[in-house]
């Protein structure tokens, strides 16, 4: 999942049907050059056109088979989920009314809420939320688990975020431009994007991101930093436009924020317990303890070393087998337990997530083995290994791509104090405004 | 769930004592804000489905069989059940391998028992979805969604002195939720009840019981020994049926054949029907699209996405991926059927089921449909 700034118009792209609707092509598709235009391999050169047609059809052939026994036991499972998150984040807000309570020096009723409303938090935002605006259990027809009704625990409004994720992250994952979801715009995490003196401080950005997250995400969604760059040359229908879903933001973290840190510390405070502060408190950890894990387990979707990433020219005209194998190549796994599966969303299944983003999230795990075979049989990495090693692997990345990249003859020092003097004379304007 | 108010939710309080409206509107204002981004109801469904103020549900409590294929639902309705009067009919909402479909079925029981419980009797047709699931496989304890009753194939408020019902199949249904109700207050009842066997006649027990207490005249016909019952022969067994306001229910062509036959005697205003067979969507290729609030009509192939048949009319369509991932299209389908590009399945309406959400993107017209924007 992710946050992309970009809004293409319709018009301009369409002609005709979407030729990603069909695996087939009315005019042949092009073979794939051996090396990408930054002279990197191109990992699918080795399969012709007729074979990504092929690799769609067997695709297609694995979602109608899941897709055809949706039934009760899945329709069973996303109910038992949305319970459990209910009456755990009901329970949780109990026992912090009385927070303030203290038995042998500790706070028990903190410490128990706090992580109910962690997990609850999570599960909400996740398994949940994430998966219903996705219209993956809309086949229910129940309008109460619906896409078009859900709105969920975050700050960003599900309208503004169904279209920057489902919409543009979904279809243009990891084209580089075309989908903000590599580095949000604020974070290099891939040697194609270019450096500049902003990044050199990037694992800073990143920690920050990483906490703010859902007031990032809304931004993005808002997409606040395109508006701040490009202000003085939008012209006032799309300021006006700018200015409702700011507002609709505005409302929405209002009535999140006074829910989390006035309504419910205040209930606390009439169990005269002392427990207000405590309560308060408790919503900002679980806040950020979800914002921290979510971050986590999204960064792990498409920035770990061996995923790729592709150019605009490269996706014009794209069949669906084609948005297939850059959906496949584009993100990456986290391999793991069935808890932590149901933890992350089931985003630990990315790879299969990217691929069948309406699929109930529950079948993922089923399909995953046919996927890994797939791509294994036809030279394609599927990327997958522990959280640690995940997380690890785009920390290192964070830091690694925070300075540019290294070139004969030239030494890294010195495009980086030559673009900070450029800064400080003022002649740069290089920094991202965020 | 909702981001917008059940409207329950919203109105409670009103029509108060100023002070009390206050105090209640306040605590609805807190209540609402310690739920956002969801409503208080959806945490007070968890523990109480059937509460006042909630939307309405029900909880089956009994299936008992009637024939092979019929079987009477006992249902206890959530505390927002307002009543009904005998011959109407309710929705219901049941979940069937995970999705939700809805079917009338008229009320059988007799009007304001003490218990507080309605019942239903579907009879299972061949390939029937709800009515087989209703009558073979629905267990005790199900919760299902309920509309407030409706329909106007009910007895007037003074009671006419002779009645006439011809009933056929399931048809007999609204038809002794009357007798059960108002048989007291009837003095004169002949009933028409047909069947295709003597096995397969719905109610029939309890029909001849009121016959042999001489409380209703009953003609059986059972379609195995005396075939399909003509009207023709209405003025040997009726000879009074002119003089008769008369109910009739039963399958398409025993309804048209009553229309036409009190139409020719000129008496089509003693005449009710209820037709139990909803108009039926057969899916074609293509078709005419009408996009309602924007008054636009559009002849669509079907090979054509109505995301992109609407955009060339004009019409403001939301989209977004333009291939089917991110439900950035979906919109109500009032009436007709639409396929499914990518597997061919078709989608359709019918009277029972409201607007359907569809794909616009990844779905092509079949036949003539009608789309709610
Ligand atoms: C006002 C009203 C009151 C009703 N009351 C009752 C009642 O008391 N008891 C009862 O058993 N039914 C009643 N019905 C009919 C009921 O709503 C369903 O249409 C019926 O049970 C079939 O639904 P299904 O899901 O089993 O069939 P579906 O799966 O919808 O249809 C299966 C096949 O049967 C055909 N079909 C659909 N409905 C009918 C029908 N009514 N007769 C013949 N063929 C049909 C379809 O075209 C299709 O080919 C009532 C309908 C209305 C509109
Ligand atoms: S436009 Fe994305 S699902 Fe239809």
């Amino acid at each position: 999942m992710t946050l992309a700034p970009e809004r293409p118009t319709t018009a301009a792209t369409r002609t005709g049907v979407n030729s990603r609707l069909s695996v087939t092509s009315a005019e042949p598709r092009p073979q794939r050059p051996e090396l990408k235009k930054s002279g990197r391999p191109n990992p699918a050169a080795h399969l012709t056109p007729e074979q990504i047609e092929e690799i769609g059809r067997e695709l297609d052939a694995i979602r109608a088979e899941v897709m055809d026994s949706r039934g009760a036991k899945d329709a069973a499972y996303i109910r038992k989920v949305i319970k459990t998150q209910r009456y755990l984040e009901m329970g949780s807000r109990a026992a912090l009314l009385f927070s303030g309570v203290k038995v042998k020096g500790v706070r028990p009723f903190w410490w128990i809420g706090t992580a109910g409303l962690s997990v609850s938090k999570i599960l909400e935002n996740m398994e949940i939320g994430h998966n219903v605006m996705h219209g993956q259990w809309d086949w229910m027809r129940d309008p109460k688990i619906h896409s078009t009704a859900w709105e969920w625990d975050n700050a960003s409004p599900s309208s503004q975020w169904k279209h920057s994720h489902n919409e543009i992250h979904h279809t243009f994952t990891n084209v580089l431009g075309r989908d903000n979801d590599l580095g949000y715009g604020i974070l290099r995490v891939d040697e194609d994007q270019k450096w500049t003196l902003f990044y050199l401080f990037q694992p800073i950005w990143h920690v920050a991101n990483a906490l703010m997250f859902e007031y990032s995400i809304a931004a993005y969604d808002l997409e606040l930093g395109g508006y701040l760059a490009k202000r003085k040359r939008l012209s006032d229908k799309e300021k006006a436009e700018f200015r409702k879903n700011a507002q609709e933001v505005v409302e929405k973290i209002k009535r999140q924020a006074t829910k989390d840190y006035v309504v419910h510390p205040a209930m606390a405070a009439a169990t005269f317990t002392g427990s207000a502060r405590h309560t308060l408190t408790a919503n900002l950890v679980a806040n950020l303890v979800r914002n921290v894990w979510t971050n986590t387990v999204i960064i792990c979707g498409h920035f770990p070393p061996g995923i790729e990433t592709f150019e605009k020219t490269s996706i014009e005209g794209e069949t669906r087998g084609e948005w297939y194998l850059r959906q496949m190549l584009g993100s990456g796994n986290i391999a793991g337990s069935k808890a932590m599966h149901v933890m992350t969303g089931n985003l630990s299944h990315q790879i299969e997530h990217h691929l069948f983003p309406d699929m109930p999230s529950n079948r993922y795990a089923e399909i995953a083995p046919k996927i890994r075979d797939l791509m294994e049989r036809h030279d394609l990495k599927y990327v997958t290994g522990s959280l640690a090693k995940q997380v690890g692997g785009v920390y290192w990345k964070v830091v690694e791509l925070s300075l540019p990249n290294k070139v004969e003859g030239k030494r890294r020092r010195d495009v980086i104090l030559k673009a900070a003097k450029k800064a400080i004379k003022g002649k740069g304007g290089q920094g991202r405004r965020y | 769930m909702t981001a917008t108010l059940n409207p329950t939710d919203r109105t409670r309080g009103t029509g108060r004592s100023a002070p009390l409206a206050g105090v209640l509107d306040g605590a609805r204002k807190v209540a609402q804000a310690l739920a956002t981004p969801l409503v208080p109801s959806d945490y007070l469904d968890l523990i109480d489905p059937l509460r006042s103020g909630a939307d309405l549900r029900g909880r089956i409590v009994a299936v008992t069989p009637e024939t092979a294929d019929s079987a009477t639902i006992t249902i206890q309705p959530g505390r927002g059940w307002a009543g009904h009067v005998p011959g109407q009919y309710i929705r219901i909402g049941i979940d069937i391998d995970g999705v939700r479909h809805w079917r009338a079925y008229s009320l059988t029981h007799r009007a304001d028992t003490a218990d507080g419980l309605i019942t239903i009797t579907p009879k299972a047709i061949p390939d029937g979805k709800v009515s087989n699931h209703l009558v073979r496989s629905t267990k005790p304890g199900t919760l299902v969604m309920l509309d407030q009753a409706t329909g106007d194939f009910t007895l007037p408020a003074t009671l006419p002195d002779k009645v006439l019902f011809i009933t056929a199949g399931s048809g007999v249904t609204p038809v002794i939720g009357m007798l059960r109700s108002s048989l007291d207050d009837l003095d004169d009842v002949v009933q028409i009840h047909c069947a295709p066997s003597e096995r397969d006649a719905m109610f029939r027990d309890e029909l001849l019981a009121h016959s042999v207490a001489g409380r209703i005249r009953l003609h059986e016909n059972h379609d195995d020994v005396a075939g399909v019952l003509d009207l023709a022969d209405l003025d040997d067994l009726v000879p009074d049926w002119r003089e008769r306001e008369a109910w009739v229910c039963g399958p398409t062509g025993l309804l048209d054949a009553a229309e036409a036959h009190w139409e020719a005697a000129g008496l089509a205003d003693r005449l009710h029907v209820e037709r139990f067979r909803p108009s039926v969507v057969e899916p074609g290729e293509g078709g005419v699209v009408t996009f309602d609030r924007s008054a636009v009509t559009v002849d669509a192939d079907g090979g054509t996405p109505i995301l992109d048949a609407g955009e060339d009319a004009g019409v403001l369509m939301p989209s977004g991926c333009r291939m089917g991932i991110c439900f950035g299209c979906v919109v109500p389908l009032r009436e007709g059927a639409v396929r499914d590009l990518r597997t061919g399945e078709i989608t359709s309406t019918d009277e029972n089921s409201g607007t359907v959400p569809i794909q616009t993107c990844v779905s092509a017209a079949a036949g003539a449909c009608a789309i709610d924007l």
